[in-house]
């Protein structure tokens, strides 16, 4: 059985922060599109298109007739055949680690993998232990298959090896950037609940009261903040408050007006919406990313994720919402930029995408439409996973299926 | 027609001669390419050749990059007319020694210099294992990064509990190989071990232990391929190959790996050869880890695996004992350098068969089982080989 972690001891502000590594980084390209289908929580291995062969570690030719090789998801149980504990390292995130259990795991799927294993699969269970694999990323965005108990154990969670592939909430301290509107509430709330320390909750006007305050203010856990992310010296004075005390960033703010680009838009809304959307997420990342990079290997409660809440429409543009659609495009791709940055210091960046949310800017918008409380669940499992793509709501799941099998074509639908 | 029933060539005009080791380094400054020219030069004055004797090459390193034996014979003044580049690592001896007798034996060379050579530069190691294999990188080293340590770890693990073979069993191995070490003056250990001190060695990845591993260093061999009348007019001491096998990416379906390409091709190698393991006087066999010690005298015929315990138990594996094992120390006692640890069992072997021992002489020895194991491209050994080689004549 898995210890709960303790919470953790404040820090000695004098003494010299672990410094976080990541492990060995290069891979295949094959392996970067493990990677990609790993983030959106999917199981996947390659087939093979002519034999039907599944085949492992990745390749770019079936190694039974050379056809070539799509990813299909594929059933997660296995049977662990061998295990270690590693209990030496020359790799610098490793050997902060030590000991490291890894096992030999028979896929149900067919092949033979290496694999990290959780510390409540029983002891000397190699020789036939069933397990259930998942397919994780590493603190450096890299796929690894994870092998866990096949049912829930207490605490499973905690398991120290398991927690580096993830960003889950549990005794971390969370920054939420908009705290004024629902979403922003919802996802702090939904934070708290999964047992985060604390929730700074950003507020860009804190002379002026807002719907939900009340209960916000009640809430045990949850610190309003002043954040205005329009606002650089906002940011940036924020950061130099909270700086080393957030584990978790979660950008909430956003901007959604209606409009369209030659007919019924406004130039203000979009710059507005720019400036909101786009300039705010790089103020941001500018003001708590290299904070946040320097403690991603600082105990229960180091640094994880970079969390941003996107408009799904971002990949596809929107009729009606076209500049709202326009600043979420910049914003992923902003995103994208910033992923690659923090890949190499640890820090998960992940972003949850939104159909329209159920709020007073979508109040033409036929449902079905996101509520707030929603975009908190998806927020908490994309952490609690290590996840790094997560649609929620019926809409944005339609959008980037449709996107992901032709994106030019569901370019001009949601468009029309 | 089946086409592994076609009847091999015998290796006729073709033998094996003048073993040199360029003594072992832990950590060195010096480059592959040092390491090298110090091989070709041991075997200069071990044949009195220079650079323009040597009309063919086979190189075996993993610290040459970005160069390999083109690069090579450039910076080493060498025009040969028959080259190769082995990337086979703990293969890599066998391998070329096959290689090389065929292009003597059909006359596309006379005299070809086998190498093997790499450096050991301080964090050499780790980052060899980074760049080693595609599969490694991708879906090995990032969990845990043990190395081939957890690697082995895990066929052991595997290994043990499939064959009942304890930990005891490579206590024997592996301080029988120690004992042996003792009189080569070149084995980096050089002090006893005991079946007690292995036993309480520290845990590296469990079950693999600290004496289970070898010790990475720099280092050298090399010997030379040519005909019976060369090896006459040079004054050389000479061995025959009575028989080879190579087999790779032998039983890709085990799910893990419990035996090498060896029993593939086992029948082949011991009816070409015209003997049987009982003639061996002596093993040397690719060790990087007990484990693969123990696979390979099962699958080169000396035990059944049920049997490896009982085997192990009741066999003599030191120089005077009834089955010499890695007579120089093996890699477990003498190091590892790189690509050259699948070159130390040839040479090994050619010094006792030819009666030039670094220490210990095997008593009467004539005849040798030389084993190559190498390249650990994802979960297992994807490269075996091996060589019967016997006494021609002693100069």
């Amino acid at each position: 059985m898995t210890e709960p972690l303790d919470k953790p001891k404040r820090k000695d502000p004098l003494k010299r922060s672990h410094v976080g590594h990541v492990p060995p980084a290069p891979r295949s390209r094959a392996a970067k599109a493990m990677a990609v289908r790993a983030g959106q929580g999917r199981f996947v291995l390659q087939v093979c298109k002519d034999c039907a062969e599944t085949t492992y570690p990745p390749r770019d030719r079936c190694p039974k007739c050379w056809g070539e090789l799509v990813w299909r998801d594929q059933p997660d149980g296995a049977t662990l055949v061998a295990e270690t504990t590693v209990r030496t390292s020359m790799d610098l995130f490793f050997r902060d680690h030590l000991p490291w259990r890894i096992g030999t795991a028979k896929l149900d799927a067919g092949p033979v993998a290496i694999v990290h294993v959780h510390g409540d699969v029983a002891d000397g269970a190699a020789g036939g232990a069933r397990v259930r694999l998942k397919l994780c990323l590493d603190r450096g965005g890299n796929p690894a298959l994870f092998a866990l108990p096949e049912t829930e154990t207490p605490n499973m969670q905690d398991d120290p090896q398991l927690r580096t592939f993830t960003a889950n909430p549990k005794h971390r301290r969370v920054l939420v950037t908009d705290g004024r509107g629902p979403v922003g509430q919802a996802v702090a709330e939904g934070l708290i609940e999964a047992g985060a320390a604390t929730v700074f909750l950003g507020n860009a006007d804190p002379l002026m009261r807002y719907p939900g305050q009340a209960s916000i203010e009640a809430c045990e856990g949850i610190e309003t903040v002043p954040l205005d992310i329009g606002d650089t010296r906002s940011v940036a004075e924020l950061a130099g408050q909270l700086g080393g005390r957030v584990d978790i960033l979660v950008n909430t703010a956003g901007f959604t007006r209606e409009g369209g680009v030659g007919f019924g838009g406004k130039i203000t809304d979009l710059q507005a919406g720019l400036d909101i959307d786009v300039t705010g997420l790089m103020r941001l990342a500018q003001a708590f990313a290299p904070a946040m990079s320097g403690r991603s290997d600082d105990g229960v409660n180091a640094a994880a994720a970079f969390v941003d809440v996107a408009s799904v429409y971002g990949l596809t543009g929107r009729s009606g919402f076209a500049g709202m659609a326009a600043s979420a495009a910049a914003r992923l791709t902003l995103l994208a930029g910033l992923k690659s940055e923090m890949r190499q210091t640890g820090i998960r960046v992940m972003s949850v995408l939104t159909g329209p949310v159920d709020d007073e800017w979508h109040q033409s918008v036929l449902p079905p439409k996101v509520a707030p409380r929603q975009v908190a669940r998806a927020v908490v499992d994309t952490l609690a996973n290590g996840h790094d793509l997560t649609p929620v709501g019926d809409i944005a799941k339609d959008v980037l299926a449709r996107w992901q099998a032709d994106p030019l074509l569901t370019i001009r639908e949601e468009t029309e | 027609m089946d086409p592994s029933s076609r009847r091999r060539a015998s290796y006729d005009g073709a033998v094996v001669c003048a073993p040199v080791t360029v003594p072992y380094v832990r950590f060195s400054p010096q480059t592959a390419h040092w390491w090298t020219g110090a091989a070709l030069s041991a075997l200069g004055r071990a044949a009195g050749i220079g650079p323009n004797d040597i009309d063919g090459i086979c190189y075996s390193s993993f610290s040459a990059h970005p160069d390999t034996v083109v690069g090579m014979v450039q910076h080493l003044g060498l025009s040969p007319r028959w080259m190769d580049h082995i990337p086979t690592g703990g293969a890599s001896g066998v391998m070329a020694l096959r290689r090389a007798a065929r292009a003597v034996q059909a006359g596309d060379a006379d005299l070809v210099a086998c190498v093997a050579a790499d450096t050991n530069h301080i964090d050499s190691f780790r980052q060899t294992l980074t760049q080693f294999s595609r599969f490694s990188q991708d879906a090995t080293y990032p969990y845990g990064f043990g190395g081939p340590n957890a690697t082995f770890a895990l066929i052991t693990d595997n290994f043990m509990r499939e064959y009942g073979v304890g930990r005891e069993s490579f206590a024997k191995l592996c301080v029988a190989q120690r004992d042996n070490a003792l009189s080569n003056p070149h084995a980096l250990m050089k002090k006893p071990l005991s079946v007690e001190q292995y036993m309480a060695a520290r845990p590296i990845s469990d079950p693999v232990h600290l004496f289970d591993c070898v010790m990475p260093c720099a280092g050298a061999e090399a010997f030379l391929v040519t005909t019976p009348e060369r090896a006459e007019a040079l004054g050389l001491s000479a061995a025959r190959i009575a028989a080879t096998i190579e087999r790779h990416n032998a039983f890709p379906d085990d799910s893990v790996q419990t035996r090498g390409g060896w029993e593939c091709d086992i029948d082949a190698l011991w009816s070409d050869a015209g003997c049987c393991p009982a003639d061996m006087d002596m093993v040397e066999a690719y060790d990087d880890y007990p484990v693969i010690v123990a696979m390979q005298l099962a699958d080169l015929g000396f035990c059944a695996k049920a049997d490896l315990a009982g085997f192990i138990a009741r066999t003599d594996f030191t120089v005077a004992g009834d089955l010499p094992l890695n007579t120089n120390g093996g890699q477990l006692s003498a190091g590892q350098a790189g690509a050259a640890g699948g070159y130390q069992n040839v040479t090994e072997a050619l010094r006792q068969i030819l009666h030039c021992p670094l220490g210990r002489q095997v008593p009467d020895a004539r005849r040798a089982l030389v084993s190559g194991f190498g390249m650990v491209n994802y979960d297992r050994g994807v490269c075996t080989g091996a060589a019967v080689l016997e006494q021609e004549v002693v100069r």
